[in-house]
């Protein structure tokens, strides 16, 4: 299996302080699933801002999509960041936005013309069960209308590398477990997908899935990453 | 579960801002303080213009007269005087349109003071007889001061004085208000300026959000910067479009008090043909400042991030 991203001793540090993240040295393979567990405070919210684009690395090298992404050009950084999909903790719904010019949002910038991505869009709001709230606005939504929303909008440019960070944290256990069914459906289609989480409940919900554990920004047994998982949930 | 649609292949048409950013302005009070900017340069721009005409019509007007003043009390020898100095003047290289200025003439203007009843012939009033004199620049001293030596030998109460010598500092008034208007206008200019840049910052920081999901799907900054400068030149448009037309009421309500003031120093104060070509260009010059401005202002910030 081709290597998505690899990290190689790379360290973050915000400021002149302790760093959040040290010696991180892993690699994701394409089309795999992983669980980013640990406390909170560990550092996973600053691990996936490294991965989806948002944070340079204080040292250490990362290459994303076989480019290095550390000395990349910033000019150079929307091409790569169209093919991540993001889950915000949030949201980060566009609050003036209906939910569907919110799923809309990468096609159009893209480039995608409004004929073009109307079917798309309608389809993909389908796809998470809100075809009747393409109108709505975030304001309007529930905590678990939002939420499908924004995946959908993270998932709509058929993403390689789709980063979610704590996806199922306001939403019920319920509603959790749909959430990962889809990111699971959307890992078959070839996706790698890295989901933030420190619900227990959720790590053997996925068949296959591997765990990265941090623990005071640092990796926990890195050389073990491999978990599977007692069941799957289809 | 479906699966998800496969992703269009991007067209190559630029993207639409669309409804990105939220309906109304996002400039705030920008565009009301553009109206008053875009006011007063109009205003300024047109005194300016107007007075800029005025100095020229006043330079053109009196560079090259000259008026001779034979100040003899004997009216006979006055007279002699004047027929010998034009005959003068007639021989002299560089002058013409020589013309003695009747002695009604001098009654009426002198009418106000002495009254409408005086007998001319009665008072020792000075002749006088107007005449072009074109001769270059650099020689005009000299050859006004080799005329007056000419004249004096003929009367010695007669004396040549060219009309540039005493309102010349008129000109120059009029010149450097002209020049005052444009400066203003300048200033204006650069104040437009300051005004878009802050509310270009205060949008920036506004729609941060959204801007940082923009980033984050992937928008380059040209796009977010498209997004914004359209925007904004459309409100920066609304309060130049309001301003330049306040400015152009006053102007014609201005210009219809002034053509009723029989002066001609009033009257030549004013608006010359390209004015009505040159005035309208400001809005849109406004505009360009504002588009420029809220470009430079959201590349900077934009580049700060990553």
């Amino acid at each position: 299996m081709a290597t998505i991203v690899q990290f190689e001793n790379v360290g973050l540090r915000y400021g002149p302080g302790a760093e959040t993240l040290s010696d991180l040295s892993f690699s994701l393979d394409e089309g795999a699933f992983y669980f980013l567990t640990g406390a909170s405070g560990a550092g996973k919210t600053s691990l996936l801002k490294l991965l989806y684009l948002a944070q340079r690395p204080s040292r250490g090298a990362i290459r994303l999509f076989d480019a290095d992404v550390v000395t990349l050009p910033r000019e150079r950084l929307p091409g790569f960041r169209r093919r991540i999909g993001v889950v915000f903790q949030d949201f980060r719904l566009v609050p003036h936005l209906s939910a569907f010019d919110n799923v809309a949002l990468p096609l159009r910038i893209a480039g995608v013309s409004d004929d073009q991505l109307r079917a798309p869009v309608e389809e993909m709001l389908h796809w998470v069960g809100l075809t009747d709230r393409a109108r709505a606005f975030p304001a309007t939504l529930s905590g678990g209308e939002q939420q499908r929303v924004a995946i959908a909008r993270a998932v709509i440019g058929r993403p390689e590398l789709l980063v979610a960070d704590e996806p199922t944290g306001n939403v019920d256990q319920d509603m959790a477990t749909r959430l990962i069914t889809l990111f699971e459906a959307l890992n078959k289609l070839g996706t790698t997908i890295v989901v933030a989480t420190h619900d227990v409940d959720l790590l053997g919900k996925v068949a296959g899935a591997q765990m990265l554990r941090l623990a005071r920004g640092r990796l926990v047994q890195p050389e073990s990453l491999l978990r599977s998982p007692s069941r799957s949930v289809g | 579960m479906t699966r998800p649609p496969a992703q269009p292949q991007p067209q190559a048409r630029p993207y639409t801002p669309g409804s990105l950013l939220p309906q109304g302005r996002i400039t705030g009070p920008m565009p009301w303080v553009i109206a008053i900017m875009m006011f007063l340069t109009v205003l300024a721009s047109a005194a300016g213009i107007a007075l800029d005409h005025a100095a020229r019509t006043l330079s053109a007007d009196i560079s090259d007269r000259i008026t001779i003043q034979v100040a003899e009390a004997d009216g006979d020898a006055r007279a002699r005087a004047v027929r010998r100095i034009v005959t003068l003047l007639g021989e002299t290289e560089g002058v013409g349109n020589i013309a003695i200025v009747p002695e009604a003439e001098l009654s009426a203007q002198l009418a106000p003071w002495l009254g409408s009843d005086m007998k001319i012939s009665d008072i020792p009033i000075p002749a006088l007889i107007d005449a072009d004199f074109s001769v270059p620049q650099d020689q005009r001293d000299a050859r006004i001061a080799t005329l007056d030596r000419a004249v004096k030998e003929i009367n010695a109460q007669a004396r040549v004085e060219a009309h540039a010598t005493y309102l010349a500092p008129l000109a120059r008034l009029v010149g450097a208000i002209s020049l005052l208007s444009f400066g203003s206008v300048a200033l204006m200019a650069i104040a437009t300026g300051a005004v878009v840049v802050l509310a270009a910052r205060g949008a920036h920081a506004t729609h941060r959000g959204t801007i940082d999901i923009m980033h984050m799907r992937g928008a380059t900054d040209a796009q977010v910067v498209r997004l914004f400068q359209q925007r904004m030149m459309f409100d920066a448009l609304f309060g130049a479009v309001i301003g330049f037309t306040g400015a152009v009421v006053v102007i014609l309500a201005v210009g219809r008090s002034m053509a009723a003031v029989a002066s001609d120093l009033v009257q030549s104060v004013s608006l010359p043909a390209f004015a009505w070509i040159f005035l309208p260009m400001l809005p849109l010059a406004g505009v360009g400042v504002a588009w420029l401005s809220a470009r430079i202002t959201l590349q900077r910030a934009l580049q700060r991030s990553l």
